[in-house]
Parts: structure tokens; C-alpha cells; sequence
């Protein structure tokens, strides 16, 4: 559904996005999760035909961005970061316009329709500009469903939402995403894990890694570490879980818990509990520690970071 | 082409929502109406002298053409600045609408909102060949002319394409800018440069410069021309050409957004 191909834009002597080269496919939800500035949204106009790149192609739904970027305008809906709504009009005349230049028939029908499927349709006669963010946002993405496209790009869609109105439209999005293709930046990790079939991790421009969440978890995290606490000697408990098999870098804390890892997918956890159990410690806490998603993120972006700097340098 | 009326439909209705669109219109009826009174009360003051003349509104389109100098620059300067500032130009170029589509239905809605203003002063030549007739019916003025038909013909046909070419001018510079008020200003001096400035010139410069002078100012394809009742394809050709100017400043302007 999407093929990018070395894409590269440069603005004027910066370059905002380095070769990118990536694929999504039919019924995928792929995320775009890098910092702020990393080039998600430049490779999202690229791809909505907003603007040209300057080296490199993609196809979306089949025809080429530069070339037949009317085909792809058709195909694609599209959430720009700032959503882009005219104050002045209510909702259902918004969706009306847009159905309009999308050639839809029944545009009103079609906008009406649109606006249930956002939950707005209480709303239908309200001024946009009297509308709160999260409605703002749900108008928006109202928009990029209208004409029902192959592919939908949403750059940041659950930005300044609150926790419920995050839910939904994550439920929105993951429903959308079972038979269209949906690409989708954020630079919260929680929220790639929870929505995206892959995700691609982008840094200056430039894709730093690429997997589903899962593989990315366990394989940029090799290892899994857990915090323990028992009401005892840590000495001692220490002692008992280093002769654990799998368990290695055993350390008592002086704030008296005891810190283990493991190699990530050979799970030991079960077998130190019963040891500790056994031992006759009461086991009062065992949680995982600094291996989330965001601890894999930030190490990535740091390393290309500090890597840069001492170019530099 | 559809897309172009869904553009123009949409500008067309927020003219009527913001309030510059009814100032424009009040002070341009306003004026044109205290002008026509005048106009009539000259006529009756002269009635016995005005030999074979018939009376006409010539000088109720001129001073529309003239006040459209001044009101088209604000009835413009939002058009595309407006939607590059508040984002909604993202959403246009993302849509399937070609470039050409978006500049040419901004400048359809403006044409819609002068030809609705221009409609109502319609009012002026029922009224004047009604007082010339002593009836007052619609259609008057073409049925049973009492004032020149083809001059008034003429003149309005003059101010439609006066403001024609003004606002391509005006949506071509509103395209070129993120700030309205800027937009406003280019396009306050690029018409006052047209229509007055450029005259001044025209008379003192000799020779052939004189002449290109004379044939971009506008003033003598319209009061010399159109609204002295003379309709002449170089007239035709001169308005064309600003129109054509104007919507391709627009396009370009447009495609160079998308390359920075």
C-alpha cells in the first residue's frame, strides 16, 4: 500500500529526512515514533502529496507521490498535526465542504454519517471554533475518513487529549486499521506498543530501527532486569537467587531489595519466587525495572546523539 | 471544474459571515447611492438644456470602479494568506484539487460576492429610466429604455471586468503572503499603481514608452472605453490579460509554497 523508496528532503541546507526506505501493507497499522523534529511530519506531506521530495520515491495505493499525486490525494486521508479547521463553519458544513471536493454524492449524507462515526453527531450544527481539542481532533480525523480511503496518515492524533478521549481514539484507530493501512506518528511509546503492528523508529531523519513492538522490545532489551524485596537479610536472599539457573548480575541494594537479570524469553521469575519462598523469605515485591519501550527509545536516539556530537567534537 | 464552484460556493458564504464583506458593500452602496442622487437632481436641474442626450448611469459604474480599488484589496487579502496561516492551506493541498483549482475558486468567490453588490445597484438605472419613462416597472431599462441602454450595457459589463481583474490581482498577491495585512497593502498599491499612478507617466512620456504607459493604465480601458459605451476587443484583451496575470501569480505562488 505505501512503498518509500531513499526518500530525502533537504530545507535548504538542512536535511529533514535521509533516505528513508520503508513498506506498509494492506490492513497494517505501522507507527512513526521518533522525537520531535525527527522528520515525521516532512515525510508525512511527502507522502499526502502536500510537498515533493527532493530525492528518492514512494508510492502510495500504487501510483507515484510526484507523479500522480491527484490518484494519491483520492486515496489517502490525512490528519495534519495542527488540524486543519475553518472556525466559521459547524461541523456538518466542514464535512459537507470536504465530501464536496471529494466529488462524494450525498455529500451531506456522507458528512452526517461521518460525524456518528466520530461521535460528533450531537454536535452537527455547533461552530467549530466553539469546539474543545478533543472534538477538534475528532472533526479532524472525521475529515481524513470521509471518502472512506485506502490509506489514512495521522501526524500525532491523540495529542493534547485527555486519557479518555486517548482510549477512544486509539479504539477508532485500531478499528479503521483492520482492513485500510494506517501510518501514524506519536513520540509516545506507550502508544506505538498499543495501537501499531510495527513501528519504525525515526532520528534525525533517519530510521534507526524497525520491528513489530514485541520483537523490538526483546530484541533491543537482551536482557530483563527485576527488582525483588523480601522482609529478611538481602546478603543472604541475594546469595539464594544468584544459585538460581538463568539469573545472572545479582546485587543487594542497600535500600534492601535485591536487583536480578535475565536473558529476555527465558522467563526465571517462577522458579526464584519458589526459591525465595522456599528459603523462607516473605516475598513482598518482584517488578520488572527500565526496560520499557521508552528506556529502548531513549537509548537509541541518545546513541545517534551523542554519536553526532563527537563528530563534532 | 467542480472543485472551483466548491471553492467559490464556500468563499462565497463566508463573505456573508464576516463582517468586512458588509462594510465593503454598505460604503460602496452608500457612496454609489448618494452619487446617483446627485446625479439625478444635475439631470432635472438640466433637463431643458440636455439636448438629445439621453441621461445614463455612467457615473454610478464609474464610481463603483473607482471604489472597487479601494474595498477589493480587503475583500482579498484573507483569501489564500489567511488559510497559509491558519493551516488550512495543508488541507487543500492534500485534497484533490489542483492548484489552479484552489486560486481560480477564491477567485470565483469573489466574484460572486462583488457581482451580488453590484446587483443591487441595479436599483439606480430602474429608478433613472423610470423618472425618464414616468413608469416604473423591472425591466425598464431594456424594454422601454428611456436612459442609453447600450451605455449602461457597456458600463456594467466595464465594472464586471474591472473587478474581475482586480481580484485575480488580489488573490494572486494573497497567495505570495502568510499575513493578511501585508497582502492588503501589495494589493492596495499594485491597483492604485494601475489605475492612477501609471497615468501620470502615460501623459508626460513621449513616443512609444508613452504609449505602453497609456495602454497599462487602466482607467483608459475603462472610463475611455467601457463606460463611455465603446466595447472594443483590445479593452476585452487588456482585462483578460490582468485576469490571466493575476490567477497564474496564484498558481505559482502556490507551487512555490509546496517546493520551500
Amino acid at each position: 500500500m505505501i512503498q518509500v523508496n531513499g526518500l530525502t528532503k533537504d530545507y535548504g541546507a538542512r536535511r529533514a529526512i535521509d533516505d528513508l526506505t520503508f513498506d506498509a501493507e494492506q490492513g497494517e497499522i505501522v507507527g512513526f515514533l521518533g522525537p520531535n523534529g525527527a522528520g515525521k511530519t516532512t515525510t508525512m506531506r511527502i507522502l499526502t502529496g502536500y510537498m515533493p521530495p527532493t530525492e528518492g520515491t514512494a508510492t502510495v495505493a500504487g501510483y507515484d507521490i510526484v507523479e500522480e499525486s491527484l490518484e494519491v490525494r483520492k486515496r489517502v486521508g490525512y490528519l495534519p498535526e495542527t488540524v486543519p479547521l475553518y472556525n466559521d463553519m459547524t461541523a456538518l458544513e466542514y464535512l459537507k465542504f470536504m465530501a464536496d471536493l471529494r466529488k462524494i454524492p450525498d455529500s451531506e449524507e456522507r458528512a452526517y454519517e461521518t460525524l456518528e462515526r466520530v461521535n460528533l453527531e450531537e454536535r452537527a450544527n455547533s461552530y467549530i471554533g466553539n469546539f474543545s481539542k478533543g472534538m477538534r481532533q475528532r472533526i479532524g480525523l472525521a475529515q481524513a475518513l470521509i471518502h472512506r480511503p485506502e490509506v489514512l496518515i495521522l501526524d500525532e492524533p491523540t495529542i493534547g487529549l485527555d486519557p479518555a478521549q486517548v482510549v477512544e481514539m486509539r479504539h477508532v484507530i485500531r478499528e479503521i486499521g483492520k482492513d485500510r493501512t494506517v501510518l501514524l506518528s506519536t513520540h509516545i511509546l506507550s502508544e506505538a506498543q498499543n495501537i501499531c503492528d510495527r513501528v519504525l523508529i525515526i532520528n534525525k531523519g533517519k530510521i534507526v530501527a524497525e520491528d513489530t513492538p514485541e520483537n523490538l522490545q526483546s530484541r533491543l532489551a537482551g536482557s530483563q532486569r527485576v527488582v525483588l524485596r523480601v522482609r529478611g537479610e538481602t546478603d543472604e536472599l541475594a546469595t539464594k537467587v544468584g544459585k538460581v539457573k538463568g539469573t545472572r548480575d545479582v546485587e543487594a541494594k542497600p535500600d534492601g531489595s535485591v536487583e536480578f537479570e535475565f536473558t529476555a524469553g527465558q522467563d526465571v521469575r517462577p522458579q526464584v519466587a519458589k526459591a525465595v519462598i522456599q528459603a523462607g523469605f516473605d516475598l513482598l515485591e518482584m517488578r520488572p525495572v527500565g526496560l520499557s519501550l521508552e528506556e529502548i527509545f531513549l537509548e537509541l536516539t541518545r546513541d545517534n546523539t551523542n554519536a553526532d556530537s563527537k563528530k563534532a567534537g | 471544474m467542480r472543485n472551483i464552484w466548491t471553492i467559490a460556493k464556500r468563499e462565497y458564504d463566508h463573505y456573508f459571515i464576516s463582517p468586512i464583506a458588509y462594510v465593503v458593500a454598505f460604503m460602496m452602496l452608500l457612496t454609489v447611492g448618494v452619487i446617483f442622487a446627485i446625479n439625478v437632481y444635475y439631470y432635472i436641474q438640466n433637463a431643458f438644456q440636455n439636448f438629445g442626450g439621453a441621461p445614463d448611469i455612467s457615473a454610478v459604474t464609474g464610481a463603483f470602479g473607482f471604489l472597487l480599488v479601494l474595498t477589493i484589496p480587503a475583500l482579498t487579502m484573507r483569501l489564500l494568506a489567511d488559510e497559509a496561516r491558519m493551516g488550512t492551506l495543508e488541507l487543500l493541498l492534500t485534497a484533490p484539487v489542483r492548484d489552479f483549482e484552489l486560486v481560480a475558486g477564491k477567485w470565483l468567490g469573489g466574484m460572486l460576492f462583488i457581482l451580488s453588490v453590484l446587483a443591487v445597484t441595479l436599483i439606480f438605472p430602474i429608478i433613472l429610466n423610470g423618472i425618464v419613462i414616468g413608469k416604473f416597472t423591472l425591466l425598464s431599462p431594456l424594454v422601454t429604455p428611456g436612459i442609453d441602454r447600450q451605455l449602461m450595457l457597456s458600463s456594467y459589463l466595464g465594472v464586471i471586468l474591472v473587478a474581475a481583474a482586480f481580484l485575480a490581482l488580489g488573490v494572486g498577491i494573497s497567495a505570495i503572503f502568510t499575513n493578511q495585512i501585508a497582502a492588503f497593502f501589495v494589493t492596495l498599491s499594485v491597483l492604485v499603481l494601475l489605475w492612477w499612478l501609471i497615468g501620470f507617466p502615460a501623459q508626460v512620456v513621449q513616443g512609444g514608452a508613452g504609449e505602453v504607459f497609456n495602454y497599462l493604465s487602466m482607467q483608459s480601458h475603462f472610463y475611455d472605453a467601457f463606460n463611455s459605451g465603446s466595447v472594443k476587443l483590445t479593452d476585452i484583451v487588456y482585462f483578460v490579460s490582468l485576469i490571466a496575470l493575476g490567477l497564474f501569480t496564484g498558481t505559482t505562488a502556490v507551487e512555490v509554497r509546496r517546493w520551500r
